[in-house]
C-alpha cells in the first residue's frame, strides 16, 4: 500500500515539475517576445474596498480598472500585470496590504486606496518608498500634499461647488443667496464650508444661513424664512436623501429659484424622490453618462455588456485612472517608480471619459467638472 | 411670514399631537411606554406609500390600509410583546419597556428589508391644493391636519369620558385587579386600546407622508422620541396634556428656526421641556401621583 502511494506521489511531482517547467518556459517566451517588441512590462498595484459596507464602491473601482487593464493589454503598447487587493475600508489593512504590494510584490506603481482616510495612511508610506500612487476616488482635502509621489485624478468638493455656483451666477445673474445645509454629517457640513467661501470669494450677499439634521422631515421652517428673503439662487449642501425632500417642499412653498447642491446632492435618486420638484438643480460632477462624446458612448457601452450596470462616477474615475496611469508607463519608457512618477507628473491635457486631464504641480487633478441641471426630470449639461 | 410660520407651527404640533395621543392612551392603561409607538407609524405612512405612489389608489384608501395595518401590529405587539409580560410573578416592570424597543427595532429592519433605507416619495393631488390670503399661501393639508388632530383629541375625550368601553378603559387604568372583579374584560379593554394607539399612529404617519413628503424607516425614532417628550411634558397618560404638549413643541421648533437659529432647533425645544419640568414635574396637565399605581 505505500509503496503504491508513494509511486503515485513519485508520479504526480514528476508531473508538476513538468507543468511547472512548461509554465515558466512559456512565460520566458512571452517576456522575450515583449523584449523584442519593445514594450514597457509594468506591475501595478490596485488598493480596494472590496468587502464591508463600501463594498459597493471597490466593485466600482475594480470594474472600472479591470475593463480599461483590458482595452489597453488589446492595444498593445504597453504590458501591465495587476495585482488587486482588499483593504476592507480600514486603514490599517490598507496599509498592509500597500506594504506587501509594495515591498513583496515590488509593484512599479498603485492604484488607490478608496477611502481618503486610508489615502491618508498608505500616501506617506508609499511616498517614503518612493512608489507612484494615484488614488481615484480620494476627494478630501490634502490628500496631494502628502507627498511627492501621492496623485489623484479625483476632483475634490472644493473645486466642483464653485465651479457650478459660478455656472449659476453666470446664468440668472444672482446676486443674493440662502445657505442651508446639514450641520450634523462631516460632508455636507465641509460642503457648507466651500459654499461659504465661494459665497465671500463671488462677493454674493448671504441672506441666511439655515441648518437641517440628518433624517429630518420638515423643513417647512427654514424653507418660509428663506422664501420671505427673496434669494436669487439656494445653496443647498445636503445628501440626496434629505435634499430631495427640501426641494419637494420647497418648490411647494412657490420657491422656485434654482437650488444649487454639493456632490451629495448628484444622485438619479433625487429625481425619484421629488419627480417634478427636482427640476432646476444644479450640481457639479466629475462625471456624466450621458455626455454627448465618443469615448464617453464607447465606455458607457462595453461597462454595461460586462458589468451589466451604468458606471458610476468612481467606475469612471477609476477607468480612466487607470489609463493615466499606463500612458505615464508608456511615456516613462521603463518599469521605474521614478520615471514612472515624473511621467505622471507631466501629464498634460489627457483626454479621458472624465474630460481634459492634467496634473499641477503637487500631483492634484486639473479638470473642469460638468455643471448639471436638472431639467424635464432629468440630468442635462449645463449651459 | 408670521402667520405662515404659525401655520407651519401648527401642523406640526397637530402631527405630534396625534403621535403622543397613542402613547398617552398606552401609557394611561397599562402603565408602560411602548417604545414601537415611532416604528408602527413609520409603518402607517409607508402604507400610504405603497397605495397612492405604488398602486396608485386615492388618498382615502390609504388611511383605510394604514388603519387596518397598524391596528393589526397593534394587535400583534400587545400579543407577543406586552401579554405575556403581564401580571407574571418576577417579571421587573421594564421589561415590557425592553420588550417593545425590541419590536421597534424588529419594525424598522422589516421596513428596511421591504423598502430600502431611502426616503420613499408620497405622492398625493391634495398636498398641491392651497389658497392665498393676502401674503399668506394656506395649504388644505395643514387645515386638515389641524381637523383631524382636533377630532381626534375630542373624540377620544367623548369616547374615554362617555362610552361603556372608555369608562371599562379608565377603570382598568385605575387598576386592572379591581376592573376585573367588576366584570371589565380587562384583556380585551387592553387590546383594544393598543390597537386604537397604533391605529392612531397609522393615521398620523399618512399625514406626514401628505404634509412633508418624507417618510423612510428611520423616521420612527425622531418622531418617537418627540412623542415621548410631549407626554411627559403634558403629563402621563393625559389627553389633553398630550394635545397642549404636542402643540407647544411644534411651535417652540418652528419658532426657532423662524426667528432664531435653526441649529439650535431642538435643543431649545428640549430645554422648554426641562424648564417645565422643573416648575412643574409631573406635566402641565399631570396631577401629582402620590404613589398610585405601584
Amino acid at each position: 500500500m505505500s509503496k503504491r502511494s508513494k509511486l503515485l506521489f513519485t508520479v504526480l511531482m514528476a508531473f508538476t515539475l513538468v507543468m511547472l517547467a512548461a509554465c515558466g518556459n512559456s512565460s520566458t517566451d512571452d517576456t522575450e517576445s515583449a523584449d523584442s517588441d519593445d514594450v514597457v512590462k509594468a506591475k501595478v498595484g490596485v488598493i480596494s474596498y472590496l468587502t464591508g459596507s463600501g463594498a459597493s464602491y471597490g466593485e466600482a473601482i475594480t470594474n472600472g480598472i479591470n475593463l480599461a487593464h483590458k482595452e489597453i493589454t488589446e492595444l498593445g503598447e504597453v504590458d501591465i500585470e495587476l495585482k488587486i487587493e482588499d483593504s476592507a475600508g480600514k486603514q490599517e489593512e490598507a496599509l498592509s496590504v500597500a506594504q506587501k504590494l509594495m515591498n513583496s510584490e515590488n509593484v512599479d506603481a498603485i492604484i488607490g486606496p478608496t477611502l481618503s482616510t486610508e489615502m491618508q495612511i498608505v500616501g506617506p508610506e508609499a511616498d517614503l518608498n518612493g512608489v507612484p500612487i494615484l488614488g481615484t476616488s480620494n476627494t478630501a482635502e490634502g490628500i496631494p500634499q502628502l507627498g511627492e509621489y501621492v496623485f489623484r485624478n479625483s476632483i475634490p468638493e472644493t473645486l466642483a461647488i464653485p465651479a457650478s455656483v459660478q455656472k449659476a451666477i453666470d446664468k440668472y445673474g444672482a446676486k443674493k443667496v440662502a445657505i442651508l445645509y446639514g450641520n450634523d454629517d462631516v460632508f455636507t457640513k465641509a460642503g457648507y464650508d466651500t459654499m461659504k467661501q465661494v459665497a465671500e470669494d463671488l462677493d454674493l450677499e448671504v441672506l441666511t444661513t439655515e441648518t437641517f439634521q440628518l433624517g429630518q422631515s420638515d423643513y417647512k421652517a427654514q424653507l418660509t424664512k428663506i422664501k420671505s428673503l427673496n434669494p436669487d439662487l439656494v445653496l443647498a449642501s445636503a445628501l440626496y436623501n434629505e435634499g430631495a425632500v427640501i426641494l419637494d417642499q420647497a418648490r411647494k412653498m412657490g420657491i422656485d429659484v434654482p437650488f444649487v447642491g454639493g456632490n451629495g446632492f448628484n444622485s438619479p435618486e433625487v429625481i425619484k424622490i421629488a419627480g417634478d420638484a427636482a427640476n432646476g438643480l444644479i450640481v457639479a460632477t466629475p462625471w456624466f453618462a450621458k455626455k454627448d462624446d465618443e469615448k464617453v458612448k464607447k465606455f458607457v457601452e462595453d461597462y454595461e455588456a460586462a458589468y451589466g450596470m451604468e458606471p458610476d462616477q468612481f467606475a469612471a474615475q477609476a477607468y480612466d485612472g487607470f489609463y493615466v496611469m499606463a500612458e505615464a508607463i508608456k511615456n516613462a519608457g521603463e518599469a521605474d517608480r521614478d520615471a514612472i512618477r515624473d511621467a505622471l507628473a507631466e501629464i498634460k491635457d489627457f483626454e479621458g471619459v472624465l474630460g481634459n486631464m492634467s496634473f499641477d504641480e503637487e500631483g492634484d487633478i486639473i479638470m473642469e467638472p460638468t455643471v448639471l441641471i436638472i431639467e424635464d426630470d432629468e440630468y442635462v449639461v449645463f449651459e | 411670514m408670521l402667520i405662515e410660520q404659525l401655520i407651519n407651527g401648527l401642523t406640526l404640533g397637530s402631527i405630534y399631537v396625534i403621535v403622543a395621543l397613542g402613547y398617552t392612551l398606552v401609557f394611561g392603561v397599562l402603565n408602560v411606554v411602548n417604545m414601537g409607538h415611532g416604528e408602527i407609524f413609520m409603518f402607517g405612512a409607508f402604507m400610504g406609500v405603497v397605495v397612492t405612489n405604488i398602486l396608485g389608489w386615492p388618498l382615502y384608501i390609504a388611511f383605510v390600509v394604514a388603519i387596518v395595518v397598524t391596528g393589526i401590529l397593534g394587535y400583534f405587539l400587545e400579543t407577543f410583546a406586552l401579554r405575556p409580560l403581564r401580571g407574571k410573578e418576577g417579571v421587573s416592570h421594564l421589561a415590557p419597556l425592553i420588550s417593545t424597543i425590541g419590536v421597534s427595532i424588529f419594525l424598522e429592519n422589516v421596513a428596511h428589508h421591504f423598502f430600502g433605507s431611502g426616503n420613499q416619495p408620497f405622492r398625493t393631488s391634495l398636498s398641491e391644493l392651497k389658497f392665498v390670503l393676502g401674503s399668506t399661501t394656506v395649504y388644505y393639508v395643514q387645515i386638515i391636519i389641524f381637523v383631524i388632530a382636533i377630532l381626534l383629541m375630542f373624540g377620544l375625550t367623548f369616547w374615554l369620558s362617555k362610552t361603556k368601553a372608555g369608562k371599562a378603559l379608565r377603570a382598568s387604568a385605575e387598576n386592572l385587579a379591581v376592573a376585573s372583579l367588576l366584570g371589565v374584560n380587562t384583556k380585551r379593554t387592553i387590546t383594544q386600546t393598543v390597537i386604537i394607539a397604533s391605529a392612531m399612529g397609522g393615521i398620523a404617519g399618512i399625514l406626514v407622508g401628505i404634509a412633508f413628503n418624507s417618510v423612510n424607516p428611520q423616521m420612527g425614532l425622531s418622531f418617537g422620541l418627540k412623542g415621548l417628550a410631549i407626554i411627559i411634558l403634558g403629563g402621563l397618560g393625559n389627553v389633553r396634556g398630550a394635545m397642549v404638549g404636542g402643540l407647544i413643541l411644534g411651535m417652540a421648533e418652528t419658532f426657532i428656526v423662524a426667528y432664531g437659529d435653526s441649529g439650535y432647533r431642538d435643543a431649545v425645544a428640549f430645554i422648554a421641556i426641562i424648564v417645565i419640568l422643573i416648575v412643574r414635574p409631573q406635566g402641565i396637565f399631570g396631577t401629582a401621583t402620590t404613589g398610585r399605581k405601584g
